[in-house]
């Protein structure tokens, strides 16, 4: 993938973090959060770029990435729908609900459905849990006390736009 | 500042805002300017108040009234009633107040609503009261108070040794006491000492850490100085999962207000005391709750925990001597330095003095965050405050400690809730998740969950984790795909000894817990599996059947339009009849039929469609 040539301004913005914090210690994690906010992901190239900039191995650097949950090796899609597989969340049927979005969207997990809009995710406890299921989508909306019912009507909202529209 | 005649508090933790607690804050703001009132008329976004099932909450003060399940519709009455023409509005009245309030009387403030009142809240004093972004209704409240006391009128040894004689123990989980651990720590000679702040609150069904960072997040920096000050670090680290963005960005602001007012930073108070704290965020790998996982992951790194000893206090961050406290216990300690360790003593046990906070999740009445003494029963937990079970059905138990917890069948239920007694009944205090579980829930498939959650968070240092929660996980799904045996049960409980005893960290050594506690317990429910092919819970597909009762079929057709796999037949107005080789068991069909003519059976039935 041609990242480099088509995102000069991505790796600028990049550039930019890391040159404010490259003096601390140990901040190899938050140029990662950082690099994942600006591309969505985090491709090879930008792993090795992080590490050059850093004057860490390539090798160290893929080592923090493929260890943590949160870092994404492949893209997602547009609206990441999380749905969260907490205790409290599956013992209100989360499993069921998680069910219902893959097969209306037709994907497996983690997986980008065709025209880039959604990928699902199983997440780790959200710490809603008094409105158990709890389905996140992007970073803002939460949807509590979800029944499978409802999987059609929250995918149908972000075809047309985002919830409130 | 302009004079405010009514404040009105509205709930933004985590469950209300999932409720719609945004649209209901814009429809507050919207109707106030429109009767001219947005100047007289404060609306504060606070943390969250605990009653999560009753979400969006909102207090209207000076009154000091209650409201429950807000709407904007409900925002816009209660402007125009409540605050502009003075009478409450008794349809969003907090749950039980309805039926007996007249329209004379006084609606019943915090202390008279049993959800409330039974709650001693000392971690939790300012959320859902205070405004979190304000550093000037923290002070209001009594906040820097004790770090004032702290550093201009006590040594650090004298701030240990209240600590220490508080008895305070490390609301984490394990109990450790926290002024030995800050002794310990004192005791190091080294140049640099860190203090780090554990908000990597990872067991699912917890979330009280977060509704401290969201609604309280000046506490933990008072608290994480007072801790610097006491063992001799400058630098202090706060390490949050990335799930939680708000906790981030809340916590930031409380940090660069805390310097602005010189509470942070260098000289604080005038003194020649300095500390500084920083962020460090997670990236959702559950073992960095582990305190050696978790420095691995300040420093940059995998987070992989390490063999102990040395401790963090001798070796820790860096190499350097590090405390490392959890947020609830941090939350705890102003209080006790300013007002005392046999004031905090008063609470709770001899062993486990305070209070602690508990989630309340799943199958219970009142969801949500409560802050109880130690020592207060199961019981009087889970009914008198959580209300029981929404639909009245038996509870049949409780689950804590997460990952690394058990069960507490509900026959054991008068226990008091401290350390010592739920250690022996195999299970363990934890982070304070409890998660509610009745007759629907099935043992062998709660334990499968827990061991499918540590064999993926397993972070693969050592075998006998890496390895072998994985075969403990194999042998439970195969239990609950009816292909088990008793030879299983045998090895599963004889694996998860040896797991038990010959894992590296905390994760491995107490991922067998929720196997050998529902073992002990509920070990019928794993025979019945094996040797009757029944799932007691008829919660396990392989079990189980969905029947028509043709009594009460009335030939709707809601089933068979909902079946995904086209398994239900019948013409119009006549019963229907469900194809078991077809039926893939998602259960759709139950939840569209309003006439209560669809059950689930067990041992499961072989099909009854002639082909």
């Amino acid at each position: 993938m041609a990242v480099c040539e088509t995102h000069k301004e991505l790796y600028k913005e990049l550039d930019e973090f890391i040159e404010k914090v490259k003096d601390k210690p140990g901040i190899l994690i938050a140029v990662l959060h950082k690099a994942q906010e600006i591309f969505g992901w985090l491709p090879q190239e930008v792993q090795e770029y992080i590490a050059e900039k850093l004057g860490l191995p390539v090798s160290e650097v893929h080592g923090v990435v493929t260890f943590y949950n949160f870092f994404a090796t492949k893209p997602k899609g547009k609206n990441q729908i999380k749905i969260c597989l907490g205790t409290a969340c599956y013992v209100k049927g989360a499993d069921r609900v998680m069910e219902r979005f893959l097969e209306e969207l037709g994907v497996q997990a983690e997986e980008v459905t065709p025209d880039g809009l959604f990928s699902v995710h199983p997440v780790r406890c959200l710490g809603a849990c008094s409105m158990a299921p709890v389905v996140l989508v992007g970073e803002k909306d939460f949807y509590g006390k979800v029944t499978p019912d409802m999987v059609s009507k929250i995918i149908a909202a972000y075809r047309r736009g985002g919830r409130n529209e | 500042m302009a004079l405010t005649t009514n404040t009105i508090l509205i709930c933004a933790g985590g469950g209300c805002i999932s409720a719609g607690e945004e649209s209901v804050k814009q429809a507050f703001e919207r109707k106030l300017k429109e009767f001219g009132l947005d100047t007289v008329v404060k609306v504060v976004e606070t943390g969250c108040m605990g009653a999560c099932s009753l979400g969006p909450l909102a207090v209207i003060y000076p009154d000091g009234v209650y409201y429950q399940k807000l709407t904007p519709k409900a925002a816009e009455k209660i402007v125009e009633e409540h605050i502009l023409k003075g009478r409450v509005v008794p349809e969003f009245l907090f749950e039980g107040e309805k039926e007996k309030l007249t329209l004379k009387e006084k609606p019943r403030g915090a202390e008279e609503i049993p959800f409330f009142a039974r709650q001693v809240k000392i971690a939790l004093r300012n959320v859902g009261i205070i405004d979190p972004m304000s550093i000037e209704e923290y002070i209001a409240r009594d906040g820097y108070f004790a770090l004032h006391k702290a550093l201009t009128q006590m040594t650090p040894e004298e701030v240990i040794k209240e600590i220490k004689e508080s008895g305070l123990r490390g609301r984490g989980g394990a109990g450790f006491p926290t002024g030995l651990k800050w002794e310990l720590a004192r005791q190091q000679q080294s140049d640099v000492k860190y203090m780090i702040c554990n908000a990597d609150e990872g067991d699912p069904g917890a979330f009280m850490d977060r509704s401290i960072l969201e609604g309280d997040p000046h506490s933990i920096v008072e608290a994480m100085t007072i801790a610097g000050y006491a063992i001799g670090a400058k630098q202090g680290f706060v390490y949050v999962r990335a799930e939680y963005p708000l906790a981030i960005e809340r916590l930031q602001k409380a940090i660069e207000d805390a310097h602005a007012y010189g509470f942070l930073g260098e000289n604080i108070f005038g003194t020649d005391f300095s500390f500084d704290i920083e962020i460090r965020i997670g990236a959702g790998a559950f073992v960095c709750g582990e305190e050696t996982a978790l420095m691995h992951s300040i420093e940059g790194k995998r987070g992989q925990p390490r063999v102990k000893p040395p401790f963090p206090v001798q070796k820790g961050l860096w190499g350097k001597p590090t405390v490392i406290n959890n947020v609830e216990t941090l939350a705890l300690v102003p209080p006790i330095i300013l007002r005392g360790a046999s004031w905090f003593r008063q609470f709770g046990t001899e062993k486990s003095p305070g209070t602690k906070v508990f989630a309340l999740a799943g199958k219970i009445k009142n969801t949500g965050l409560v802050e109880v003494p130690m020592g207060i029963t199961l019981r009087e937990l889970l009914y008198e405050i959580g209300g029981g079970h929404p639909q009245g059905k038996q509870i049949k138990a409780v689950q804590t400690g997460g990952p690394s917890g058990g069960v507490i069948p509900a026959e054991y239920f008068d226990t008091p809730v401290d350390y010592e007694s739920l250690g022996k009944l195999g299970a363990i205090m934890g982070s304070g998740g409890m998660i509610v579980l009745d007759e629907d829930d099935c043992m062998v498939d709660v334990a499968k969950f827990f061991l499918e959650f540590t064999v993926d968070e397993s972070c693969g240092k050592c075998t006998p984790c890496r390895e072998g929660t994985k075969v403990m996980y194999d042998i439970l799904d195969k239990i609950t795909k009816g292909e088990g045996t008793m030879e299983d049960i045998e090895k599963l409980e004889k694996l998860a000894l040896v797991i038990k005893d010959s894992s590296l960290c905390g994760l491995g050594q107490t991922a067998p817990n929720p196997v050998l506690s529902t073992l002990k317990y509920y070990r019928h429910e794993y025979e019945a599996h094996v040797k009757d092919g029944v799932c007691p819970a008829k919660r396990c597909k392989a079990f189980i059947s969905y029947v028509i009762d043709a009594e009460k079929c009335v030939g709707c057709t809601a089933c068979a339009r909902v079946c995904p796999t086209n398994a239900i037949h019948g013409e119009v107005r006549k019963v229907h009849e469900i194809d078991q080789d077809a039926c893939v068991r998602c259960g759709s069909c139950i939840e569209v039929c309003r006439f209560g003519a669809i059950s689930k059976v067990t041992p499961a039935v072989s099909s009854t469609v002639a082909k």
